[in-house]
């Protein structure tokens, strides 16, 4: 149901993504693994189209996205459209904070799919309570802590009913004691079946609950199968290479 | 020992208060069209379109490169030739005020847009806001909250250069202060009041910025 098709993409002369294949299934968790440098937030950003890929296509359900010839064809309106069918929640959260949480959930249906108040408001306490956090709803995001805003902060992805939530390091700038609620909320979704690549440096989360590692190098993905397999028997060297530093961390 | 002597002061009254009411009818029409202009040009400046760049850079470095007192009497004598239309002094002197308050407004306001975290920006294009709308509801908010000291910080100076347009003798505070002086012979007292009048009308806007400087610092 996502097709990554031959992404290309560079900044200058920097060639961050050279080509880039991938399909996703509906439902499956696919963790997403590599160095720093190596393109996982640029794929993920122009899979959203918030960076729009030189080259490629990109197909998201019934929707497709065609890059390079026609890039300069890419109309505001078209690229709004398309990004409300993936959700994003990134490192640094980027709540709003000068809207209550309520707010911050409402915000994407009621400015951007025209809902009525009313419904939004019943669709973003829903998913409020999905997080945990619907006691919080008439709170500003400056009064609560990191897990809570980023729990918020998928929420907010949520209410857009979006087919696949990409997660970019959600939990890295999380004080320790607070990336477990925030993994068990992921864990939640999965379960639940929503599609989510997720880029993590969390190997453990990355065996528990994905069903897929990909592994990229480069601007290329290098290795890609089921989570156990890449992360306990990579078959790659450059894989192995980067998997070890984390073996070593956690024994 | 100086004599002060304010009986003067009931015969002129209804006429130092119209003065006041032009300085302040003024300096509020230079505030609110300053404003809209400091704004345009404020998303001038950042526009993704070079023309609009080139036009509104172009308009807050005239404007604010220029001493306002030129600046009016520039436009009261010099742009009349130029055009072929009489200019009257007041109109003369909105026209000034007003570019010369929205070149400052425009700076102030660009820099508490581009002082907003870009990841904000990028939050509202995930959720598929529109460009505008993302200014409207996520950028300019957060924006204003910051800038509103030196706004009306930039108030205040505007309200104090409208006294210069009684070279072009609108009858303001101050030359209406002038031809009572003249008149009565007590230029200390008179100046001493229109002084007051002025303090009396600028002091609880610097309260308000203090007010709203420590409102900003305790959120952060
Ligand atoms: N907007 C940009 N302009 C220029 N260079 C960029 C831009 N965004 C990313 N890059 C560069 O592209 C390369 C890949 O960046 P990217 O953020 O995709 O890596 P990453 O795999 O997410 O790394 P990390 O694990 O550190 O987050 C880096 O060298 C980065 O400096
Ligand atoms: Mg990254």
């Amino acid at each position: 149901m996502i097709r990554i098709d031959a992404i290309q993409k560079q900044f200058g002369d920097l060639v961050v993504l050279r080509d880039v294949n991938l399909k996703i299934e509906k439902g499956e968790v696919v963790a997403l693994i590599g160095p720093s440098g190596s393109g996982k937030s640029t794929l993920l950003r122009c899979l959203n189209v918030l960076v729009p890929p030189d080259a490629g296509r990109i197909e998201i359900g019934n929707t497709r996205m065609v890059f390079g010839e026609s890039r300069l064809q890419l109309k505001p309106k078209e690229l709004a459209e398309f990004r409300r069918h993936t959700g994003m929640v990134f490192q640094h959260f980027n709540l709003f904070p000068h809207m209550t949480v309520l707010q911050n959930v409402m915000e994407g249906p009621v400015t951007a799919k025209k809902m009525n108040k009313q419904q939004a408001q019943e669709l973003a306490m829903e998913q409020l309570e999905k997080v945990g956090m619907s006691i919080k709803a008439n709170d500003y995001p400056s009064s609560l802590s990191g897990g809570q805003k980023q729990r918020i902060a998928i929420a907010r992805a949520l209410a857009m009913e979006p087919q696949v939530i990409l997660f970019d390091e959600a939990t890295s700038a999380l004080d320790p004691e607070l990336v477990g609620e925030v993994l068990s909320v992921m864990k939640e979704l999965a379960a639940e079946g929503m599609t989510m690549i997720v880029v993590t440096h969390e190997m453990s989360f990355a065996r528990e609950v994905a069903n897929r590692v990909v592994f990229m190098r480069d601007g290329v993905v290098v290795e890609d199968g089921p989570a156990k397999q890449v992360i306990d028997h990579p078959k790659d060297e450059r894989t192995k290479a980067f998997l070890s530093h984390f073996h070593a961390n956690e024994h | 020992m100086y004599q002060w002597n304010f009986s003067w002061l009931w015969d002129n009254y209804d006429f130092l208060f119209s003065g006041l009411m032009v300085t302040i009818l003024l300096s509020a029409a230079v505030v609110v069209a300053g404003l809209i202009l400091g704004t345009v040009n404020a998303l001038g400046t950042i526009s993704k379109h070079k023309f609009f760049r080139i036009i509104s850079i172009s308009m807050i470095e005239v404007s604010r490169c220029t001493p306002v007192l030129v600046a009016l009497i520039w436009i009261y004598y010099a742009l009349p030739i130029l055009i072929g239309v009489e200019i009257s002094a007041l109109t003369a002197s909105f026209i000034a005020l007003t570019l010369y308050g929205a070149s400052f407004y425009a700076e102030i306001i660009r820099g508490g847009i581009q002082g907003v975290d870009p990841g904000q920006y990028e939050a509202g294009e995930a959720i598929g806001l529109m460009h505008g709308d993302i200014l409207r509801r996520i950028i300019l908010p957060q924006a204003i909250r910051k800038m509103l000291p030196s706004l009306v910080n930039q108030s205040v100076i505007n309200l104090k250069n409208t006294s210069l347009v009684s070279v072009l003798a609108i009858p303001d505070l101050l030359y209406q202060g002038k031809l009572i002086a003249l008149e009565t012979f007590r230029p200390l007292e008179v100046y001493t009041v229109v002084a007051l009048f002025y303090f009396a009308l600028l002091f609880p806007l610097t309260m308000l910025v203090r007010h709203l400087e420590s409102r900003n610092s305790v959120k952060h």
